[in-house]
């Protein structure tokens, strides 16, 4: 009883999330076309002559979601491999629970650590990369170290659930432990891994103290990965910091970018179950 | 089984001169080429005071052993006295476990297979296994029929030609040839133990090590992979774990037979050989106690 209705009240309160943006979202989109907002090349909500273009937006949420995902997958799926096939079971005992330790530091504490020390120290003052204060690339490499323990701990969860049975078949043929890896396991758990990865990029996507503090306040198109760049959850983390009127056209930017959010994580979500739907394997 | 003689049996007779006083020979119910089985095997492999512990227990000791060219070798005895980790250690897979530890000596063509210097992948590629469950990969068939050549980097001239061969010689082809690209999980489960049957003969192993192949199988299945033993004894030599006595008596040429015993000081099971010869011997005039009583305990 408890139970469903703990259920129930999920459902309500997803229900309830989708319609509070899906409202002031319609009244943004009676002012503003779809059209000029999702392929706008400018963004200036506060300006005189305002314009609601959300492309460079989301070149920076692209930039850094890139970047993060090209740090996080060789990692993540490196340490998976690693504590699946070949740490011994009781040093995996110890390395699991960090690395879901890891995976709980508040992104705030990741957040100054980009600005500070990856973009100031790393990127400026060592590698005397030619950089401003901020870069989508200081905030994606941070990014993706936070997700890092997100996609090894669900992509080891997955490889372990591969049997045995496969791994000894493959060695009884002549395979080393790293052709095993690869070319059995790997595939085996390839379900479990896309979803480990699609939960990364969707974190990616939604990520916003990181890119907030450290990849910059000013919506234009990035073209680099040294650029400064706002992205989507930047954008709705400054504005409602701000003091917009209830009901104002700013106001309901704000839920229309975030609908877009919304939108595009459940597309994501949506691709993924489609793939790993066709690339099941029962065993 | 065959129901005809098998060639052997009637090159025998034929040869055979006719003056000679005709032996009266004890006629199996299956063919068996007892007649013509040397009295010592034509040796692939050997083991010689083998003895293999997980850690502090000691799962079976003493083992000698010689397992011969064409010929099946069945490992009898009852559940728990090692025969499983006895096959194992013939084909280093027992490295994959954790605290496993052979010592003694196992042979392939003399050469200690545990020697240093011995890369346990090519010791495995020489000598194939199948499962007790059958495991094929999460692939197409062809592919796990393709995957052994490819691991140990074999360069057929025509990978396609291998497969089908491979296919073939484990009676396989004609039922899948046209659906090669679909998974192989697709496949009944007497068919997915003859792919990897398949899947060992690709890489052209010497010897072939089976743990209850037909465990898992209906009696049908069975009869296939037994036939299908037969065939390949042509070309490999063959050991096999059996629980099921009558399959022993079936298809094996000779026979060990195994028991667990408490050691004494720990109350531990050691599993130790009681018995081996050829398999006529075994079942019709075992010279020891054990043998018998486990032989007629179970056919009742
Ligand atoms: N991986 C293992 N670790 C520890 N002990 C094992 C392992 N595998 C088997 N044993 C033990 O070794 C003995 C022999 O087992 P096994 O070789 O499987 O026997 P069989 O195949 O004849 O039934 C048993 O007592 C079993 O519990
Ligand atoms: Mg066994």
């Amino acid at each position: 009883m408890a139970l469903r209705l703990a259920a129930w009240l999920t459902i309500a309160i997803t229900v309830g999330i989708v319609i509070a943006l899906i409202i002031p979202s319609l009244e943004f989109f009676a002012q503003v076309s779809i059209r000029d907002f999702l392929f706008g090349t400018r963004w200036a909500p506060r300006f005189a002559d305002a314009s609601f273009g959300v492309i460079p937006l989301i070149t920076a949420t692209f930039w850094t979601t890139a970047i993060a995902l090209i740090t996080a997958v060789p990692l993540g799926l490196g340490s998976a491999v690693l504590l699946s096939e070949y740490a011994h079971p009781r040093l995996r005992q110890v390395l699991k629970p960090i690395l879901e330790i890891l995976a709980g530091v508040p992104t705030v504490v990741y957040g100054l650590f980009a600005l500070a020390f990856v973009q100031g120290t790393v990127l400026r003052d060592w590698l005397h990369l030619p950089t401003g204060s901020f870069s989508v690339l200081a905030a994606g490499l941070v990014m993706g170290v936070m997700i890092v323990p997100t996609v090894a701990s669900l992509s080891e969860d997955a490889m372990s659930a591969v049997p045995n049975s496969m791994r000894q078949g493959s060695a009884a043929l002549g395979a080393n432990r790293m052709q095993t890896s690869l070319r059995v396991v790997f595939p085996a758990a390839l379900s479990g891994i896309v979803a480990a990865i699609v939960l990364g990029v969707s974190r990616a996507v939604g990520e916003t103290m990181i890119v907030a503090i450290a990849a910059g306040g000013q919506a234009r198109i990035v073209t680099g990965a040294l650029e400064q760049g706002q992205t989507m959850t930047g954008f709705i983390a400054n504005a409602a910091l701000g003091d917009s009127r209830v009901g104002s056209i700013e106001y309901n930017t704000l839920f229309a970018v975030g609908l877009l959010l919304f939108t595009i994580t459940l597309l994501i979500n949506f691709i993924s179950i489609r793939f790993v739907r066709r690339f099941r394997e029962a065993y | 089984m065959s129901a005809q003689p098998s060639p052997e049996v009637t090159t025998h007779q034929e040869v055979t001169p006719p003056h000679e006083p005709q032996e009266v020979h004890f006629e199996p119910a299956h063919p068996t080429r007892d007649d013509q089985l040397p009295d010592t095997p034509d040796a692939v492999m050997a083991c010689k005071n083998v003895d293999v512990r997980y850690g502090d227990f000691r799962a079976v000791t003493g083992v000698n052993l010689i397992f011969g060219y064409n010929e099946i070798t069945a490992l009898i005895g009852p559940s728990g006295c090692g025969k499983s980790t006895l096959l194992r250690s013939l084909n280093r897979m027992n490295d994959l476990i954790l605290g496993a530890r052979v010592t003694g000596e196992v042979t392939l063509h003399g050469q200690d297979i545990y020697a240093r210097g011995i890369d346990p992948i090519e010791v495995r590629r020489r000598i194939g296994m199948v499962f007790q469950k059958p495991n094929p990969f999460p692939k197409s068939i062809y592919d796990n029929v393709a995957y052994g050549p490819r691991v140990i980097g074999m360069k057929p001239s025509n990978m396609d030609d291998l497969v089908e061969e491979a296919l073939t010689q484990a009676a396989l082809w004609t039922e899948v040839k046209d659906k090669l690209k679909q998974s192989a999980f697709g496949l009944s489960g007497g068919q997915q133990q003859r792919l990897c049957i398949a899947r060992t003969i690709a890489v052209r192993p010497e010897v072939i090590l089976m743990d209850e192949p037909c465990s898992a199988l209906d009696p049908i299945a069975t009869g296939r992979i037994e036939d299908l033993m037969e065939e390949l004894r042509q070309v490999y030599a063959i050991v096999i774990v059996t629980h099921n006595m009558q399959q022993a008596a079936r298809v094996a040429d000779r026979t060990a037979f195994f028991t667990a015993l408490a050691a004494e000081g720990t109350g531990d099971r050691t599993g130790m050989l009681v018995e081996y010869d050829k398999t006529t011997k075994i079942f019709e005039n075992p010279s020891d106690k054990r043998t018998e009583d486990y032989i007629s305990g179970r056919f009742g």
